[in-house]
């Protein structure tokens, strides 16, 4: 079941293009189920691919080859960490490591208890704030020193309940 | 606290990239300062005046010869010639020639698309431009519907920069309230729709035929050309793609004429640049400054190599340009010609500096993975090659590598180049072949003292 609240904002890509191009609005609407599930399952997709009159497997060609799509379910947070060469210059690398550390967790890995998941990611096009971290696919922070690493994480495990 | 609100809260601490004052002549960042991006403050520093303009609704006396009041669709394309302005996005075309080859009496639906994936590393422009100047962007892409006849637009914008997009969708909203995009725009016969569309983690959408699959729904696989995009582009129509700083570049153009947007320029590279200067500088940022501009001025504007240390090397327009060591790169200046001459490309703009102390092959071995990560593997040469070369560059970084690895690493690259339908391969393989013609002596001793000829500083 699509709810009426995830139906309106559906409708609201859609309309973008013309009637015969639902399929347009498959990026969007994968995205706007991924932002209120945490990520994509196979019911999700069906559902996506029945309210836009695809076929499933192209939707899921679609949520397979872009990265930022989560396949499976994830921790509360996902934090993805720029490690290409202009982060990499500007401690990128050692910004995922830190966080590797703080976590106690390895990149591609969620946290024991649920709350984070640490990726290293491809240009987030923020080259000249590195290092650059990426929250939850929608909220970008920049200049990440390892202090502010540590607040953001120290805050969340806190606002959580998790400190 | 919500943990929601103290994410925001890490998120407000951040860019301040292009608001430091140190741009020269700036045309597109002039006057932004983070908070005044809305319509009435666009107004308020001439915006949509170019609009009004060839729309005649500016107010200007008609023309005493015809009696006809703004301007013609031949007029506006004539003086985008003139300016000399070439596509920000990365190739350098001509705008006003691209914009010519749109079939103008094409009989059906005719699409404008603005390419905003931004993802080609070391660049993040256009992210400034959407997030701080959206409106700039809508007018430019007006002001090109008009010219070319088109009546439905779309701004694919890059799903890492999400503020980005949602920032431009407000904009579009405050456009349509003001009768600046939709029916009847500004009262005249002239209609545009334009809508925001946002990717989701893919370097190659950037690849403009990528982006038109991607567009339509689908993963995106570049297309290959011809047919190019001026005859069929999205679904089956004709498409006109540009970049966002390319669109940004237009209402100035029309508001003070294209022998002026040249004169601030060069000849054959007219207007300012955006570059965006990443890796070992005192203040990485996003700088505008006329084209021509020497290299040596742009990285005093960026504060110099970081720690006063001495430049090694830049790669002058994003991450698949060409390696140039500093002693080259000291004598070009800021534009198409003077680097293409110095054997590289401008690209998109994106300089990434590296100091001294770095060692080329650990930065190769970066840019491989990456290659390798983004192949889309539709063609062999390329989802192969990218694979083999990242492999070989890590066994060198590693001090595995062979003494034939250079030569090696260069025919592999050798041979994905112009093999592959889209420049994701030559953009895998041009770094390759550039660091090894200008650094292979790093590769050399890798191989044979198995470490860096550099301290390691990771």
């Amino acid at each position: 079941m699509i709810s009426d609240a995830t139906r309106a904002r559906f409708d609201k890509e859609v309309a973008k293009y013309p009637a015969e191009q639902r399929q347009s609005a498959v990026m969007a609407c994968l995205a706007i189920v991924q932002q209120e599930q945490g990520h994509l399952s196979a019911e999700s997709e069906q559902l996506v691919a029945e309210y836009l009159g695809m076929a499933p497997m192209a939707v899921h060609e679609v949520s397979t080859f872009y990265n930022m799509y989560n396949l499976k379910p994830l921790g509360k947070y996902k934090l993805n960490v720029c490690t290409n060469l202009p982060c990499q210059l500007r401690d990128g690398q050692k910004a995922l490591h830190h966080l590797e550390h703080k976590l106690g967790i390895h990149m591609g890995e969620t946290s024991a208890d649920g709350l984070f998941t640490l990726q290293q990611s491809e240009c987030l096009g923020a080259c000249a704030d590195a290092p650059v971290l990426l929250v939850n696919d929608r909220s970008m922070c920049s200049f990440m020193s390892d202090d502010k690493l540590d607040q953001l994480v120290d805050a969340i495990r806190a606002a959580e309940g998790k400190a | 606290m919500k943990a929601q609100h103290i994410i925001d809260q890490f998120r407000a601490s951040g860019v301040q990239t292009c608001f430091h004052g140190r741009h020269i002549e700036p045309q597109i960042y002039a006057g932004l300062d983070g908070s005044n991006w809305s319509l009435k403050d666009y107004e308020a520093r001439g915006g949509y005046q170019a609009l009004r303009k060839i729309l005649g609704k500016d107010g200007a006396p008609p023309n005493p010869e015809t009696g006809a009041v703004g301007m013609t669709q031949d007029q506006v394309i004539a003086t985008v010639k003139e300016s000399a302005l070439r596509g920000r996005g990365g190739a350098g075309f001509p705008t006003g020639l691209k914009w010519s080859f749109m079939p103008r009496q094409f009989p059906g639906q005719k699409y404008l698309v603005c390419n905003s994936d931004e993802g080609e590393p070391g660049t993040c422009k256009d992210r400034d431009i959407l997030m701080y100047n959206p409106h700039i962007v809508i007018e430019g892409m007006a002001i090109a519907a008009y010219a070319m006849g088109i009546s439905v637009g779309y701004n694919y914008i890059h799903g890492e920069i999400f503020a980005a997009y949602e920032r431009f969708e407000a904009a579009l909203e405050e456009a349509r309230a003001a009768g600046l995009l939709g029916d009847a725009i500004l009262g005249s016969s002239f209609n545009f729709q334009l809508h925001a569309a946002h990717g989701f983690g893919a370097y190659i959408c950037g690849e403009e035929t990528a982006l038109l699959e991607s567009l339509e729904g689908k993963k995106g696989q570049p297309r290959f050309k011809p047919p190019f995009p001026a005859s069929f582009g999205v679904y089956g129509k004709p498409t006109t793609i540009n970049n966002t700083e390319t669109f940004a570049a237009v209402p100035w153009i029309i508001r003070n004429g294209g022998a002026a947007y040249l004169a601030c320029g060069k000849p054959n590279n007219g207007g300012t640049k955006i570059y965006s200067i990443s890796g070992d500088v005192e203040r990485p940022g996003n700088y505008e400054i006329p084209m021509g501009t020497p290299f040596a001025k742009l990285l005093e504007l960026a504060g110099g190599v970081r720690g006063g240390r001495a430049l090694k090397a830049v790669i002058p327009g994003g991450s698949s340009s060409p390696v140039l060591p500093a002693s080259i790169m000291m004598e070009c200046t800021m534009d198409y010609d003077s680097i293409a001459k110095a054997g590289s490309m401008l690209g998109s703009g994106a300089v990434i500096v590296l100091d001294e102390t770095r060692c080329m092959v650990k930065a190769l071995q970066r840019l491989s993975y990456f290659y390798m990560h983004e192949s889309c593997g539709q063609c062999t040469p390329c989802r192969e090659g990218t694979g083999w070369l990242s492999r070989m560059v890590d066994r060198v970084e590693n001090g595995q590598g062979r003494a034939s690895d250079m030569d090696l690493l260069d025919n592999v690259a050798e041979n994905i180049q112009g093999r592959t339908i889209c420049a994701l391969g030559d953009a895998a393989a041009m770094p390759v072949r550039a660091m090894i013609k200008h650094f292979r002596h790093e590769f050399e001793h890798h191989v044979l003292h198995k470490t860096c000829m550099v301290p390691a500083y990771v």
